[in-house]
């Protein structure tokens, strides 16, 4: 099949797989659960060709498709992959079916509604990697909302009204005003080229005023930051992880988070890169903070969830230091480890769940000496816990050396910092292992517990090939990603040059000339 | 000036009016003839009268003239509005006699007042005369107050009904007023005869064309319900039968925007001058105050109306805009905003079962496990009226609030969309119930009858059609 054709396909058979699965009889449960796996699995071998035909060395988008979808208003179905989103795409589609795989014992009702709306999340978040027109895009980052509010307040812990809920407002506040911005983007450009188009790579071609850029670049940065989660705005983050369903919870770290990163670089970085260049000190210092933040607050965590919870908001303070650093390094670093963090977190997650499954608590606590009576899972566990360390040889080693590297040429003091988040990690992570895992058994119950069963296993280790082979081959990766990041980047470096021009006040005063600059039509369409 | 020469054109101009109210009128006497047990007959007959006006609005399709002189006019705007009120009044039908099992109706005179009342939408949609405009706003509005009023026995409905009438009639008469005051300004009541006088003569020069617009605004806000004309609204949706608030809600603020765009924006294109900054000052408060009063409901019909509310402002923020986007804008949402509401109400009324007694909203708890077809339904019209893609109230938002940007108000839009998060709360909120909370006790499977199957059924797929496909819709603005 031609790659073009794949691309859709791998878009829109989860929403397929959606429409059969209506026809199933709500009582087969076990061949529910098994369609909606072959589905999703046949998505992600679908996709892997995507991935071996991506053509390194070019920066261009491939696999384009370009159809007219609404002439009316302009917005058009485009959509196609480069080198910041083939990974993620990828990664998509590999963490989909070891999700569903994770929810066979974990869902024990209403199994047929949880598969739908699983496949519905899937088909939102591959478009989201794949789109390339502003209301394309905004309409599948929009649709994935609703599938993730329900699994948490559906399928989750006690208090998941409030978690989803929480999760629903937060993003929409964040998306809101990024819509404000998209309809002031797409008149802006009209105003340039005289021509009414939301396409994404039009954007990139624009000149926007610095006066202006900076405003849209925070509606467009609040939104994303959001999603991230960034320090301040990651409070949503823990109630969300710790309510959501064992699946919901390796999505939500995996592929959502990344959304925000991904946002970044799909347009803040390009469209508005002198406001970029001109935000980039506070999102340095809001990274290192929520580096330093979340690593400490995991430290004192006594519920395992919320531990892995607090970490991701650590780790994604690196990639967003990688970005922000806006060197060849520390943006290659940044795209990878939101691979990285995918894959690490989204095994955590799992094992969690695995453990939960069994004891029906998360307290670190309520364990301790698990290494006797489950030792295959102490062994994949602590393979997952090294790698979301950073330890040599995993996938988490390359990502933050490279974010590392790539910052420490820009701003020591931040790279140093930074450091000390990576210290602190595994400090909180080898010492929650030893409560866990070693010493002598405290409970009972914790004798009798069984070890992982073949599922199980199979999906740990799925995963943990990725860690190593990042680890140890990283360039398979990152050779794809290469030409897109060099390009972005010479994009910013040209923007430099113009900022020194720019008038730099930013107040109150010029928000309210920003307002009052009317952007007019004239004639309209 | 009216020719005295009537031609077939200007009577087939208005066919489907003449439909409707020829069978309007004939079903009242008919009705005597049939009996009591099979009353029901008389609905079917009304959906014929519908589907006959459609057909009589099928044969004007394409067409743009003006009929008895300048009174009436037939174009796009006019034609697509009268689909509008067509299904809306088909769809109230449909859930009319769905309605009868819970609570005992008279057919006899339902039914010719629901095609009596969109004759009267119809009329204000294809006027091209203030009169025709009064006119259809009191046909309809009489019908209304006393469709209201319908359960003689229940006095909510009663309450409504006076309250109705009696905030209604003010309303009447600023409008009246208002239309007089104009007549004395331009010397015409005409439409194009307004346009052709402000365009020559300044707004500010005679005050009187200034207070005459404004109490047109009055009037038209009144009926669209916006702040603070709105104090009526919850009560009369409230106390109302169930088929009527769910026809009030769409019809009656489909029509009265019809007339705003009429007179505001194809007439006198007044709004981008002196009456911009009022109109945009009733979108922010119309918006604000109906979300936020929302948001501390407990029952299903205030939440809505308040929900009517705020959409009445999302509408005015096209109307604002005064654009060539905001013509299809409007009518757009005004469509979208047809199918959510009536799947709504379709669901509240079946919800509400006997009497209309469970519309609070604790009674929709478990909805979606209990009866999964009702609860798909109401999930999706209040994803969609709280804007959520892929439902069609997004695509609808969009176009709008792109309106309104398009003439630079950026801040208005950016109120827009904040108001959009805070009606993500309230209309969640019945998500929350219908599927993150137990069934109460002894809930049961509730029936269906197959006409509210069809209002269901009709509502989920068009929102879900157009929010995909905005297209198939919009692309027939640019025909004409």
């Amino acid at each position: 099949m031609n790659p073009q054709l794949l691309l859709n396909v791998t878009i829109f058979l989860p929403l397929a797989g959606v429409i059969t699965l209506l026809f199933f009889p709500k009582e087969k449960e076990q061949l529910i659960k098994i369609w909606a796996l072959f589905i999703s699995l046949v998505t992600f071998l679908l996709s892997v060709p995507l991935f071996c035909s991506f053509r390194s060395g070019v920066s261009d988008i491939q696999f384009e498709t370009l159809a007219v979808w609404i002439p009316a208003i302009g917005a058009n179905y485009r959509v196609g992959l480069d080198g910041i989103s083939i990974l993620l795409y990828m990664l998509t589609a590999f963490m989909i079916p070891i999700a569903i795989l994770a929810s066979f014992h974990a869902i024990t009702y209403r199994v047929k509604e949880y598969m739908i709306t699983f496949l519905f999340l899937e088909t939102g978040m591959l478009g989201v990697f794949s789109a390339l027109d502003l209301v394309l895009f905004y309409i599948f980052w929009e649709a994935m909302l609703i599938p993730m509010y329900l699994i948490i307040g559906i399928w989750g812990g006690p208090r998941r009204i409030y978690a989803a809920i929480k999760f629903v407002i937060y993003t929409m506040v964040g998306s809101a005003l990024m819509l404000a911005a998209i309809l002031y983007l797409y008149f802006l450009n009209h105003n340039f080229t005289g021509i009414y188009t939301f396409d994404i790579l039009k954007m990139y071609q624009l000149s926007i005023p610095f006066g202006k850029q900076v405003w849209l670049f925070l509606a467009f940065a609040l939104a994303f930051a959001i999603k991230v989660p960034l320090f301040p705005l990651h409070t949503w983050l823990p109630d969300a992880h710790v309510e959501a369903p064992t699946a919901g919870s390796i999505i939500l770290a995996a592929v959502l988070l990344k959304m925000g990163t991904y946002g970044f670089l799909r347009f803040n970085l390009p469209i508005f890169p002198e406001a970029s260049l001109y935000f980039t000190q506070l999102f340095f210092i809001l990274a290192v903070i929520g580096i330093l933040y979340g690593a400490l607050v995991s430290m004192v965590q006594d519920d395992i969830k919320k531990l892995v919870a607090y970490s991701s908001v650590a780790h994604l303070g690196f990639v967003m230091l990688g970005i922000f650093a806006m060197t060849v390094q520390g943006l290659q670093g940044g795209i990878l480890q939101m691979i990285n963090h995918g894959l690490s977190t989204g095994a955590l997650f799992l094992a969690v769940g695995m453990i939960y499954e069994r004891r029906h608590t998360r307290l670190i606590e309520d364990f301790g000496g698990i290494s006797k009576s489950m030792p295959i899972f102490a062994s994949l566990f602590l393979i997952v816990c090294l790698s979301s360390l950073g330890l040599p040889g995993t996938n988490g080693f390359v990502g933050e050396f490279l974010i590392l590297v790539g910052t420490f040429m820009v701003n020591k003091t931040f790279a140093v910092l930074g450091t000390a988040g990576i210290i602190i990690a595994a400090v909180y992570l080898l010492w929650m292992y030893k409560r866990m895992m070693f010493g002598t058994i405290t409970h009972e119950e914790n004798r009798k517990l069984v070890d992982l069963d073949l599922r199980e296993v199979v999906a740990l280790i799925s995963i943990i090939i990725f860690i190593f082979w990042i680890g140890i081959y990283p360039s398979t990766f990152t050779q794809k990603t290469e030409a897109s990041v060099n390009h972005l980047i010479q994009r910013v470096k040209k923007a430099q040059v113009n900022l020194q021009l720019e008038n730099r006040v930013l107040d109150f005063k010029s928000f309210l000339s920003f307002l009052a600059d009317d952007n007019k039509q004239a004639g309209g369409k | 000036m009216i020719s005295v020469n009537l031609q077939t054109s200007d009577f087939l101009g208005i066919l489907p009016h003449l439909v409707l109210s020829v069978f309007g009128i004939l079903m009242l006497g008919l009705g005597v003839f049939i009996p009591k047990s099979k009353h029901k007959w008389l609905a079917y007959i009304g959906l014929f009268g519908i589907i006959l006006g459609a057909a009589g609005n099928v044969l004007l399709w394409g067409q743009n003239y003006s009929a008895f002189g300048e009174m009436v006019r037939v174009d796009q705007l006019s034609i697509i509005l009268n689909f509008i009120f067509l299904t809306t009044a088909a769809f109230s039908l449909l859930l009319t006699i769905n309605y009868s099992e819970f609570v005992e109706l008279e057919f006899i005179e339902f039914i010719p007042l629901v095609l009596l009342a969109t004759t009267g939408m119809m009329l204000m949609a294809s006027a091209g005369h203030l009169m025709i405009i009064f006119l259809g706003l009191e046909t309809m509005s009489i019908a209304l107050y006393v469709m209201a009023g319908f359960r003689r026995d229940n006095k909510y409905s009663l309450e409504a009904a006076l309250k109705y009438f009696l905030l209604g009639a003010f309303a009447t008469g600023f409008l009246l007023y208002g239309i007089a005051l104009i007549y004395g300004v331009v010397g015409s009541a005409d439409l194009k005869a307004i346009m052709e006088y402000f365009t020559k003569n300044s707004l500010d020069a005679n005050v009187l064309s200034l207070i005459g617009l404004g109490l047109l605004i009055v009037g038209f806000g009144f009926k669209v319900a916006l702040v603070p004309f709105h104090m009526w609204t919850p009560d009369v949706y409230q106390g109302s039968p169930m088929p009527v608030t769910a026809y009030m809600a769409v019809g009656a603020k489909a029509a009265g925007f019809a007339a705003i765009l009429r007179v505001f924006i194809q007439s006198a294109n007044f709004i981008s001058f002196q009456w911009a900054d009022i109109f945009w000052i009733l979108a922010v408060l119309t918006m604000t105050v109906g979300n936020v009063m929302a948001l501390v409901q407990d029952d299903i019909k205030r939440m809505l109306a308040y929900s009517s509310i705020a959409h009445a402002g999302y509408l005015l923020v096209g109307v604002v805009s005064a654009n060539d986007l905001t013509i299809p804008s409007v009518v757009f949402y005004l469509l979208v905003y047809l199918f959510m509401n009536m799947g709504a109400f379709a669901v509240a009324e079946l919800v509400g079962s006997k009497e209309e007694k469970k519309t609070k909203i604790n009674y929709f708890h478990g909805l979606g496990y209990s009866n999964p077809f009702i609860g798909l339904v109401m999930a999706v019209c209040m994803f969609s009226l709280a804007g959520f893609p892929p439902a069609a109230g997004f695509i609808g938002k969009f176009y709008l609030f792109s309106s309104a940007m398009q003439s630079g108000y950026l801040w208005l839009v950016i109120i827009g969309v904040i108001n959009s998060v805070i009606s993500v709360y309230y209309y969640l909120r019945i998500v929350v119930a219908m599927y993150m909370y137990k069934p109460e006790e002894g809930a049961e499977k509730i029936e269906i009858m197959a006409g509210t199957r069809l209002v269901l059924l009709l509502s989920i797929l068009s929102i879900l059609y157009l929010g995909v496909l905005p297209n198939t819709f919009l692309k027939l603005f640019y025909l004409f």
